[in-house]
């Protein structure tokens, strides 16, 4: 009699399958509780991207307009693609009467990047760090070049090569 | 024809104005026609954003809800991005059944909605063998897809279609024994007789045990016979590209898919219909009103659409000798036996 057993099995397995599925649903049509949808452009004010996301390259500056990036060059010789160019120069120190060397700007082309992260592992100081802006789309390409050190920026003093 | 007051009315009316027999029928005619075309477009427009915010709860999504209010006009956005794209078709192909074959499948289509009662006497053609009509019009559907998977020219149309004269030659048996069942306990073919014997208990209350039986057969046999996901190997995406309709592009392609949606309108109707009383109101609560019979079927369609859907999001799909034997060792035997209870039933007055 196993012809009668497998029809009323069968009925019971494909209720069991409708009533996880049905539960699902009902569930979320009226309680909206587990929708994974995000509804990007209206959720703008609450939406807050992951740290681990990667939108651009940004350098980090402090309240009194300084970073970190000594100008080493690190980044612009981990880049694979040449995303990234560094125009530095000599900085004479009244204190000590020694030019040193620092950055004059620190230009990212965000229009080539590819978000491998090279730079960002390479950097000795950890000047630079991921971004999490995403809105980079703009009518023009030279606006995707950016210049990463705020203007008039100086290096923190004390930062070690 | 359409026999209800208002639309007595406007025959005369048009009688009057014209003063011609045979230009009032032709005019009455056309209008119906256009009216049909415009309902088929809406339901299919309709039933495709239902799928599709169907599938979006069950999927723990929200579907689409852009386009107008709550998305309502998502679909017809899409439709007019299909009109708007160029026919494309193979080199090889059978050029004259190849644009024929969408045509084949929607006409079907709409000649069998002719049958469907909307409302008291809302309906165009209430002919004496009415489930008969349906069974015999929905059969001629399938030569469309037939024709569409052997003229595109492709394997993978080819096996879609091979696949789909399978699936319906077997499945139309066991529609055809429901409906046969049904026919038992009603005693009459016409779609109106068979609504006016509910009026007191639906039949799948009149039927009891032999009525449920006959239900459940008919939906499984009604989701194989529209294509659908538990038994949608005709045109399987993950193993067919887009089974029968590969080939097919623009309007061409929207054809096949809003003939799919209405085919299940059409199924959901004619399970209403012989179960659930068709216009009918339960327990006769608005009998009085007019007109309120359009909101009790759309209501209750709508239960029963919703049942394939629901179906569609769960069940896996079947393989070929799987869909074989479901029809042929379970569903025929069933069927066979619930034909002689549903007679045993009626014989000695078991039914309500």
């Amino acid at each position: 009699m196993s012809y009668l057993s497998d029809i009323t099995g069968g009925i019971k397995s494909l209720l069991a399958g409708m009533s996880v599925t049905g539960k699902y649903f009902f569930v979320n049509l009226i309680t909206r509780k587990d929708v994974i949808t995000v509804e990007y452009p209206d959720n703008l004010d609450t939406l807050k991207m992951y740290d681990r996301f990667r939108g651009e390259v940004v350098m980090w500056h402090n309240e009194n307009n300084e970073h970190r990036c000594t100008g080493c060059q690190a980044c612009e010789r981990a880049c694979p693609n040449g995303s990234i160019e560094i125009i530095w120069k000599k900085e004479l120190n009244p204190e000590t009467g020694k030019s040193k060397r620092a950055i004059d700007s620190h230009i990212y082309h965000l229009g080539m990047c590819t978000m491998c992260g090279l730079c960002i592992e390479s950097c000795p100081t950890d000047a630079i760090d991921w971004g999490q802006d995403f809105h980079h789309t703009t009518y023009d390409r030279t606006q995707l070049t950016k210049v990463l050190n705020k203007p008039g920026s100086k290096i923190i003093s004390g930062t070690k090569e | 024809m359409i026999t209800l007051s208002i639309f007595t009315n406007i025959h005369q009316w048009l009688l009057g104005l014209l003063q011609n027999e045979l230009g009032v029928h032709i005019l009455e005619l056309t209008l119906i026609a256009l009216a049909y075309l415009g309902l088929f477009a809406i339901i299919g427009l309709l039933l495709v954003w239902l799928e599709r915010r169907v599938a979006g709860f069950f999927q723990l999504r929200l579907g689409p809800n852009r386009v107008g209010p709550i998305g309502l006009f998502q679909t017809l956005a899409d439709a007019l991005k299909l009109v708007s794209k160029e026919l494309t078709g193979t080199d090889q192909a059978d050029k004259f059944l190849y644009r024929l074959a969408p045509y084949f499948v929607i006409v079907t289509a709409l000649i069998s909605m002719s049958i469907i009662p909307f409302s008291q006497e809302i309906q165009v053609f209430d002919i004496n063998i009415g489930v008969f009509f349906f069974i015999s019009i929905s059969s001629l559907g399938v030569i469309g897809i037939f024709l569409a998977g052997w003229s595109s020219n492709n394997k993978y149309s080819l096996i879609g279609g091979m696949r789909t004269g399978i699936q319906m030659v077997s499945y139309e048996l066991s529609v055809g024994m429901v409906i046969v069942t049904m026919v038992i306990l009603s005693g009459t073919l016409q779609i109106s007789q068979i609504i006016a014997l509910q009026q007191h208990t639906w039949f799948i209350f009149q039927g009891h045990i032999s009525a449920l039986i006959a239900f459940m057969v008919m939906m499984i046999a009604a989701t194989a016979e529209t294509n659908r996901t538990p038994f949608d190997l005709v045109e399987a995406e993950s193993e067919l590209g887009a089974g029968f309709h590969t080939e097919y592009s623009g309007m061409n392609f929207a054809y096949f898919f809003l003939a799919e949606f209405i085919n299940m309108f059409l199924s959901a109707a004619i399970i209403v219909v012989l179960f659930f009383g068709g216009w009918l109101s339960p327990f006769g609560i608005t009998a009085g009103i007019p007109f309120m019979g359009i909101f009790w079927f759309t209501i209750k369609v709508t239960g029963i659409i919703f049942l394939f859907m629901w179906f569609r999001w769960t069940f896996p799909r079947l393989r070929v000798d799987q869909i074989l034997t479901l029809e042929w060792k379970y569903l025929l035997p069933i069927n066979m036996v619930n034909i002689v209870l549903m007679a045993l039933l009626v014989w000695l007055g078991l039914t309500f």
